[in-house]
């Protein structure tokens, strides 16, 4: 075959002058500026290009848009992306692309074994075939079988993803004849006006068309457009990008792909518009009959688009099948081309005197279908039956066969908008009616099918939009162009002449109408159950040129009318979209930024492991010396605490400062613990309940002065307990004086502990009098420490003497330096999270996430005493009443020894009875080397676990079985003198 | 994206709030005068129709106000609620 040899001599909107190369399958072919894959693969006179999805069968290009079923290609190299439509790619030069579905080319495919093999997969055939004795044992297999292309391997180099916001009065979608009339009335009543058309040139139909426009070629006045457009300051235009989506609120996604490289740059826009015009036109259906998939069966609008708009003869004989008028200037047009045009087939008795005019005296076969097409790797001939007869009449050679089922006004995207649709008999197809959102169809979307009535109704849209939008209301100006007749029968589907020839309903995903009639006949009565069963109209394309015939061999199998069979869902995306645009630049510390503390710098040149403790906190976990081990830091950096002093960096600890008179009351309602009866100076731990009784947070709240309170939480769950004391005040009790102010970045603290941590302290330097009589435990001094203004608070959750000494965050570096040379003869050790750990479950202290894990409450962790106040109501009190009285079995958490001092249980392990296979009776909360005992210890929650205590518990492991002796939640200092000293 | 209206800073998209669950039912006053029937009804059983509800969201992206709005669950359509208006 010589290069190009399908390019017609002159016409087209290519560029001849700009040559291509570019690369399919491994082989050089040359293209033009203004192609796209799909044309310049056809102007090589490639119609062999894909393989399908199930059964390999030979396919080819079946459309020029969008809507294309038949080819997806792999972009390699810099381009790297899977599963383009080829219709869809710009051809660029260097462009690299290969053949999904087939290995190892479309010619010689292995795969295309599962022809012969048909029979054995048919619709649902992998629930029914292939599920002895597992399905995960077929699992992978059939998906490397079945799969499209594969994902891009590593970094996108030079790509770029991003999302812009934007606003529109206006949003039309779609530059085609409609939508460029709705932009030009709604641009010129004044509104802000944004066109988006998911092709590079604007024009949509009238690029592929041949009408006339005020009697010039339609180009002149899609030009005209433009400029007008062009010139107003009011209207943006998108090219190349493709509205996917219409959320709620008129929120429309669009992705536009820009740059000169097909897959250079991607940014998703998100605009948020008062009305939004969806004029995309309308989808071209499939027939469905024998062998209707084979290469160079091609829609008939593509043959349009391709010699018009890319000046490629698709073929040399061809032949036309239709149930309706467009394929009329089909015909012609090929005609035109040089194309024999063997004959329409039509399957109409009675065809419009206009219609026969377009074919410009093409033989018309009446009352007839194409009843089978003929040849494997690429159509050889057609079989004609007369439906009067019902027996075949004719043989006609072809290498090219143009069907047309009818037209499908695009109405996705207002369908997404929560849009009803209704079926127009007079159309054969579903069309618009009325949307619960300010979105509005013109043109073909809105079932116009002609060119006078497309540029009317976009601008009676355009106009009504603006007025909607607050704008004036102007007179249409429209241009003249010619009232084309479009009527059409509806036909669903050709019975194939004896079995084993195959039609398809969805070409992508190779469903036939006998899948469609399996799943009928196996009880799927419903739309979208024989749309789940069978696949047909999903994966990459949606089903755009074949869904409604599904919903017709539905409707007629079940005699019903399609008005009562209703449609599925029209899902977003439209089109298919990359992860990498919808996510844009909002990945990684980007989408969730780290918070740090003033020392961060400080922890990284000290050596400390650094990662994530709760809430995007980035902490220190332990700080190794030299080539120590995570086991080693940890237990030298407990000792310290335990024995000498260590200091840890509590700033990330949630901190609210309540203020007013009611503050009393707020926390009283809070927390289940009293704290009203707290006096100024002094803290109070507490535990705060969700009103379903379970515990929400714990924390330190200290009264500052008579009406102003420092309550202290998590971190993990300080945003949490600020949208529940926020919504408390301001829902709750709105008629409370009380103000919260979250001050967690406000106050970083350094937390000194350890039985020298008073002299620290002291030699920092400090005006307050550090004695234990005056300045006792749960209590606070405000002063200056080493010269800083500090709020030193006494609390402990290492179970040690110390001193939390929280400044400002400006001073915090500076203090935590003064602090290590303090420290220094004392040979403090910087303590990480990981240290903290250890500590507080030596101590039986609670840890969020671990003992606190949203199905306790306070009886359960033995801390009963917080209930016993006589506070009449606080949030979850009446829920921890009921629950006790229920008297069920609870979790509660004990101390567990393992028998083998050396044998760690992995935290989180399930605890059942014996370590039997049943059901669990609790687990595992916290496992850690003790520096104190000398052993392993754990805390769990285990069912009765109290009254168990002295008894063996039972953790049950991979491969193993751990028995544990119950003990009492705390090994060290169990009457807290330590941290009282 | 719902596009909702903060009284105090305007229309805003959704990702600026928190949901906080549906606000036709206050608290009780004083739950344990309830009957336990009547407090796991008021806990447990809030009611999901079809058609307008009052919702309460969070502006924690924003000004950090709590407040009420009208959603028809059918349509997304937002009205500030009518008990302010």
């Amino acid at each position: 075959m010589m290069p190009n040899s399908y390019r017609l001599k002159d016409g087209g909107r290519i560029d001849r002058s700009k040559p291509l190369r570019f690369q399919f399958n491994g082989r050089e072919y040359r293209g033009c500026q203004g192609d796209t894959l799909a044309s310049a693969l056809l102007a090589n006179g490639i119609h062999l290009t894909a393989r399908s999805f199930k059964y390999h069968r030979p396919r080819g290009i079946i459309s020029a848009g969008c809507e294309e079923p038949g080819t997806f290609v792999e972009l390699l190299g810099p381009d790297s992306s899977g599963n383009r439509a080829a219709t869809m790619v710009p051809l660029a030069d260097g462009l690299k692309a290969k053949s999904v579905n087939c290995w190892p080319s479309p010619e010689f495919d292995l795969g295309g074994i599962n022809q012969f093999l048909a029979g054995l997969l048919p619709a649902g055939f992998y629930y029914k075939t292939f599920m002895w004795p597992s399905w995960r044992l077929y699992e992978p297999l059939i998906r490397r079988a079945a799969g499209l292309a594969e994902a891009p391997a590593g970094e996108f180099d030079g790509r770029e993803f991003e999302t812009r916001h934007a606003h529109a009065d206006v949003l039309v979608v779609g530059a085609g004849p409609a939508g460029l009339s709705a932009a030009l009335h709604a641009a010129r009543a004044g509104a802000r006006v944004m066109l988006v058309d998911e092709n590079a040139e604007a024009g949509g139909s009238l690029l592929d068309g041949r009408e006339r426009i005020d009697g010039a070629a339609p180009g002149e006045w899609v030009r005209s457009a433009i400029d007008e457009l062009a010139g107003m300051n009011n209207v943006r235009r998108l090219g190349n990008s493709t509205a996917w989506g219409i959320r709620e609120h008129n929120l429309a996604l669009i992705l536009e792909r820009g740059g000169e490289k097909p897959g250079a740059m991607l940014r998703n826009w998100r605009v948020r518009a008062a009305r939004i015009v969806v004029a995309t036109g309308a989808i071209e259906r499939t027939l469905v009959f024998a062998n209707n998939d084979r290469p160079g069966v091609m829609l008939a609008s593509a043959a349009l688009a391709y010699v018009n708009r890319f000046a490629v003869a698709l073929g040399r004989k061809a032949v036309v099948f239709t149930n309706n008028d467009s394929a009329y200037a089909s015909a012609g047009c090929l005609k035109n081309a040089g194309i024999d045009v063997r004959a329409i087939v039509d399957c109409r008795r009675n065809v419009p005197e206009a219609a026969k005019l377009r074919a410009d005296g093409v033989r018309i076969l009446r009352g007839c279908v194409v009843s089978e097409a003929h040849g494997r790797k690429r159509v050889s001939g057609v079989t004609v039956r007369s439906r009067s007869t019902g027996e075949d009449c004719e043989s006609i050679e072809c290498d090219l066969l143009l069907h047309s089922g009818g037209w499908n006004p695009a109405v996705h995207l207002f369908s997404q908008s929560r849009g009803d649709l209704r079926f127009d008999d007079a159309l054969a197809a579903y069309v618009p009616v009325a949307s619960s959102h300010p979105v509005a169809c013109a043109g073909a979307a809105g079932g116009r099918m002609t060119l006078a009535g497309s540029l009317a109704d976009g601008a009676r849209v355009g106009i009504e939009a603006a007025v909607a939008a607050g704008f004036p209301r102007i007179p249409a100006a429209l241009p003249c162009a010619s009232e084309d007749s479009y009527s059409i029968e509806a036909l669903w589907n050709v019975e194939p002449r004896g079995a084993g020839r195959k039609c398809f309903v969805d070409i992508l995903n190779d469903v036939t109408d006998g899948d469609i009639r399996l799943a009928l006949r196996e009880g799927y009565r419903n739309v979208e159950q024989v749309k789940r069963y069978t696949t047909g109209g999903m994966g990459l394309d949606q089903g755009k040129t074949g869904n409604i015939n599904i919903l017709g061999i539905i409707a007629a199998a079940q005699g019903l009318a399609l008005s009562e069979l209703g449609t599925t869902t029209f899902r977003s995306p439209y089109a298919p979209v990359e992860f990498g645009a919808i996510g844009g630049t909002r990945s990684g510390p980007v989408f969730l930024p780290y918070r740090h503390t003033p020392v961060t710098a400080w922890n990284i040149a000290r050596g400390a492991v650094i990662y994530e403790a709760g809430a995007r906190w980035r902490r220190p976990g332990y700080f190794p010396i030299g080539a120590e081990t995570l086991d080693e830091a940890v237990e030298r950096e407990c000792k310290a605490v335990r024995n000498g002093v260590g200091v840890y960096d509590g700033s990330p600890l949630g901190k609210f400062e309540l203020n007013g008179r009611d503050a009393s009351k707020l926390l009283e309602l809070a927390y289940a613990n009293s704290i009203e009866s707290l006096k100024p100076g002094r803290g109070r731990y507490g535990i705060m309940l969700s009103d379903d009784g379970l515990i929400l947070d714990d924390g330190v709240v200290f009264r500052l002065s008579k009406s102003r309170y420092l309550a202290t939480t998590s971190t993990a769950n300080a945003d949490l307990v600020h949208r529940h004391l926020e919504f408390i005040r301001q829902v709750e009790r709105p008629e409370w004086d009380v103000k919260i102010t979250e001050v967690t970045s406000q106050w970083c603290n350094a937390t000194i502990c350890g039985p020298q941590a008073r002299e620290i302290v002291e030699g920092l330097g400090t005006d307050i009098d550090l004695d234990p009589e005056s300045f006792p435990f749960m209590t606070w001094r405000q002063g200056r420490v080493a010269e800083f203004s500090s709020r030193v608070f006494r609390v402990s959750f290492t179970g040690e003497l110390s001193f939390e000494i929280n400044v400002a965050p400006r001073d915090f570096a500076a203090l935590w330096d003064r602090i290590m040379d303090v420290g220094a003869p004392y040979g403090i050790a910087p303590v990480g999270s990981e240290s903290n750990h250890v500590l507080r479950t030596e101590k039986g202290f609670l840890s969020l996430g671990h003992e606190v894990d949203g199905t306790v409450d306070p009886y359960d962790l033995g801390m009963g005493w917080i209930m016993s106040g006589n506070k009449l109501d606080s949030i979850g009190r009446r829920s921890v009443e009921l629950r006790r009285q229920g008297g069920a079995p609870r979790r509660e958490l004990v101390g567990l020894l393992p028998l083998d001092p050396n044998m760690a249980i992995p935290e989180g392990s399930p605890l059942t009875p014996e370590g039997r296979k049943t059901r669990t009776e609790g687990f595992v909360s916290a496992c850690v080397k003790s520096v104190v005992k000398e052993r392993w210890i754990a805390l769990g929650l285990l069912e009765r676990g109290r009254a168990r205590i002295g008894q063996t518990a039972h953790a049950r492991v991979k491969g193993a079985i751990i028995p544990a002796k119950v003990v009492a939640p705390c090994f060290y200092d169990p009457e807290g003198s330590k941290l009282r000293s | 994206m719902l596009e909702i209206c903060c009284p105090f800073c305007g229309r805003r998209n959704e990702s600026e709030f928190s949901y906080g669950g549906p606000a036709a039912m206050r608290r009780p006053e004083r739950p344990e005068d309830l009957s336990a029937e009547d407090w796991v009804e008021y806990l447990t059983v809030p009611s999901n129709p079809l058609g307008p509800v009052l919702e309460h969201w969070w502006h924690a992206r924003g000004c950090g106000a709590w407040i009420t709005v009208r959603r028809d669950t059918g349509t997304h359509e937002i009205k500030p609620d009518s008990d302010d208006a």
